[in-house]
């Protein structure tokens, strides 16, 4: 398979396209937990109630009004190998938990990717929808038309007092988890991204690493996501996220200002030699290959790279990952291949003209 | 300062937790704050990668643990749909079912004021909870929004408001 013929075939619509304020907000993304009533929790489930969870799910991912919101496919995680199951995971589809979850775990997706259901991860369903740039209200909606149609044939656990009944306690309520992916190499650079991190913390939300809960942060990128789930409505929720996020904008805009104003041969400097590393290296490991795209983008965002699509950065950090690469080798690859592999890829995508790609 | 556990060595550790802008802080003396070594569980010495989960049980052990609150009685309640204990909720920081939030409602509501805004769910409701149990919500939610007015003097939007809760309040009688 040709490398533009990979591209086109892998990536999703949110590495595809752009959005609100993507120069620094690269996803919006929206999940909401939800559990079937009379049944225990995925914990406890035994292979007969996982099963039952699944044909339910099944039969409801294919009802009139989910028929109305797109083509959505039921997938369970045993059919897939563990190199696709991992693929979803590097393009956020799925989490690692779901790709672990062989015999009881599913997923329904979407055509166009935008929309993912994992079935019985740690609750019996985790809906989420994600979306390029800074969109959160209209992943909440999307995230909600999907929730309202799978509810026309399941019955969900819910509480009059606590709201929607999830595993743990910490996503009870509203069951949603709102998280913005956000770049901030002008705060990194300028030494504050510390500082910030703490405030937002301080604030009720949290901030983790690209591929969730306990990784860590690469390339200057952050997930930002609400913590509080009870209480608190979903509106209001988005609305507190949303402020806290232009205001990291805000001060991110204003880092790249000031690094231009006082620093801009050293920022010159500093992009240009990633992009020559990116564009001539023969071996790049994950870290390195983020960092240096990280800086690119950065100069494609400040003007000072020109005729390489800012999408390049959403695009490569997904399509250097291991599994990634070794579904377009078509081959397992070891580390050491796999760094070699990668930078051959990063190298012959640079050359490709972005009308190959994507039309 | 007196060790708070055994009341007889002097408190050399002192150990401060801050929770959602909750700050706790125990005194304990060297040779308590070892036995109760499990009760401060590092997180980041409790394997990685760092979960959130492990965090949230480590916070419901100390809770339940007899150091500070003697509880080992109630920790052995079980959820009468599922079997499963208190205890092994603080094991693994999920519950077993959708009926154990009613069976440890009575243990569950500390920890829900401490990790959440409240104890009271005000989003979304599902369809088959009933359009009444949604207008509520709606009211309540108009009701806040109203006080919000009033208090930073938008008196215009007070009276919609006002206005809008009125409408809803008749459709519903």
């Amino acid at each position: 398979m040709s490398l533009a013929d990979f591209v086109k075939r892998t990536v999703s619509k949110w590495m595809r396209e752009t959005g609100p304020e993507d120069d620094i907000v690269l996803t919006s993304r929206v999940r909401l937990a939800r559990n079937l009533k009379g049944f225990p929790f995925p914990t406890l489930a035994t292979d007969a109630h996982a099963n039952e969870v699944m044909e339910l799910v099944r039969q409801a991912a294919q009802n009139d009004a989910m028929k109305r919101l797109g083509k959505f496919e039921f997938i369970r995680c045993r059919d897939l190998s563990p190199l696709d199951r991992q693929m979803f995971v590097e393009k956020h589809l799925i989490s690692p938990d779901l790709a672990q979850q062989e015999k009881h775990g599913a997923i329904v997706l979407r055509d166009d990717e935008v929309v993912s259901i994992m079935v019985n991860e740690e609750d019996h369903l985790r809906i989420q929808c994600i979306l390029p740039g800074l969109r959160l209200q209209e992943a909440w909606n999307v995230a909600s038309q999907v929730d309202d149609a799978l509810e026309q044939t399941l019955t969900y656990a819910y509480h009059d007092q606590y709201g929607y009944l999830t595993a743990c306690p910490t996503n009870v309520g509203t069951g949603i988890r709102a998280s913005v992916m956000m770049h901030l190499p002008g705060l990194a650079l300028t030494g504050g991204i510390q500082r910030l991190l703490t405030a937002v913390s301080q604030v009720g939300l949290a901030v983790r690493g690209i591929y969730g809960e306990g990784s860590e942060s690469f390339g200057n990128l952050y997930q930002v996501s609400n913590q509080i789930t009870l209480g608190e409505s979903e509106e209001e929720i988005i609305a507190n996220l949303m402020s806290v996020v232009q205001q990291i904008m805000e001060q991110e805009r204003n880092a790249r200002k000031l690094l231009m104003e006082r620093n801009r041969i050293q920022l010159e400097d500093r992009v240009s030699r990633s992009f020559g590393i990116l564009a001539y290296a023969r071996k790049m490991d994950s870290r390195e290959t983020l960092e240096r795209l990280s800086d690119v983008r950065l100069g494609i965002d400040l003007g000072i790279i020109q005729g390489v699509s800012a999408g390049i950065l959403k695009e490569l950090m997904v399509l250097t990952q291991p599994a990634c690469l070794q579904k377009f080798y078509n081959r397992e690859l070891s580390p050491n291949e796999r760094d070699v592999r990668r930078a051959q890829l990063i190298r012959d995508r640079l050359r490709m003209n972005d009308t190959e790609v994507h039309g | 300062m007196l060790c708070e556990r055994c009341h007889e060595r002097p408190a050399t550790v002192h150990v401060t937790k801050i929770i959602n802008g909750v700050q706790t802080a125990y005194h304990l003396c060297e040779v308590c704050a070892k036995e109760q070594g499990d009760v401060f569980p590092n997180p980041f010495l409790m394997g990685s990668p760092f979960d959130f989960n492990k965090l949230l049980s480590g916070l419901l052990n100390m809770e339940s643990s007899s150091g500070f609150t003697p509880v080992t009685t109630q920790a052995q309640q079980r959820c009468g749909t599922c079997g499963m204990t208190y205890n092994q909720f603080t094991q693994i920081g999920r519950f077993g079912c959708p009926d154990c939030y009613d069976a440890f409602s009575a243990r569950l509501e500390p920890l829900l004021r401490r990790i959440q805004n409240g104890l009271r769910h005000t989003g979304k409701v599902p369809g088959s909870a009933g359009e009444r149990q949604q207008l509520a919500r709606r009211l309540e939610q108009l009701r806040r929004e109203l006080q919000q007015a009033v208090a930073q003097e938008q008196f215009e939007r007070a009276a919609q408001l006002r206005d809008e809760i009125r409408k809803l309040e008749q459709g519903a009688q």
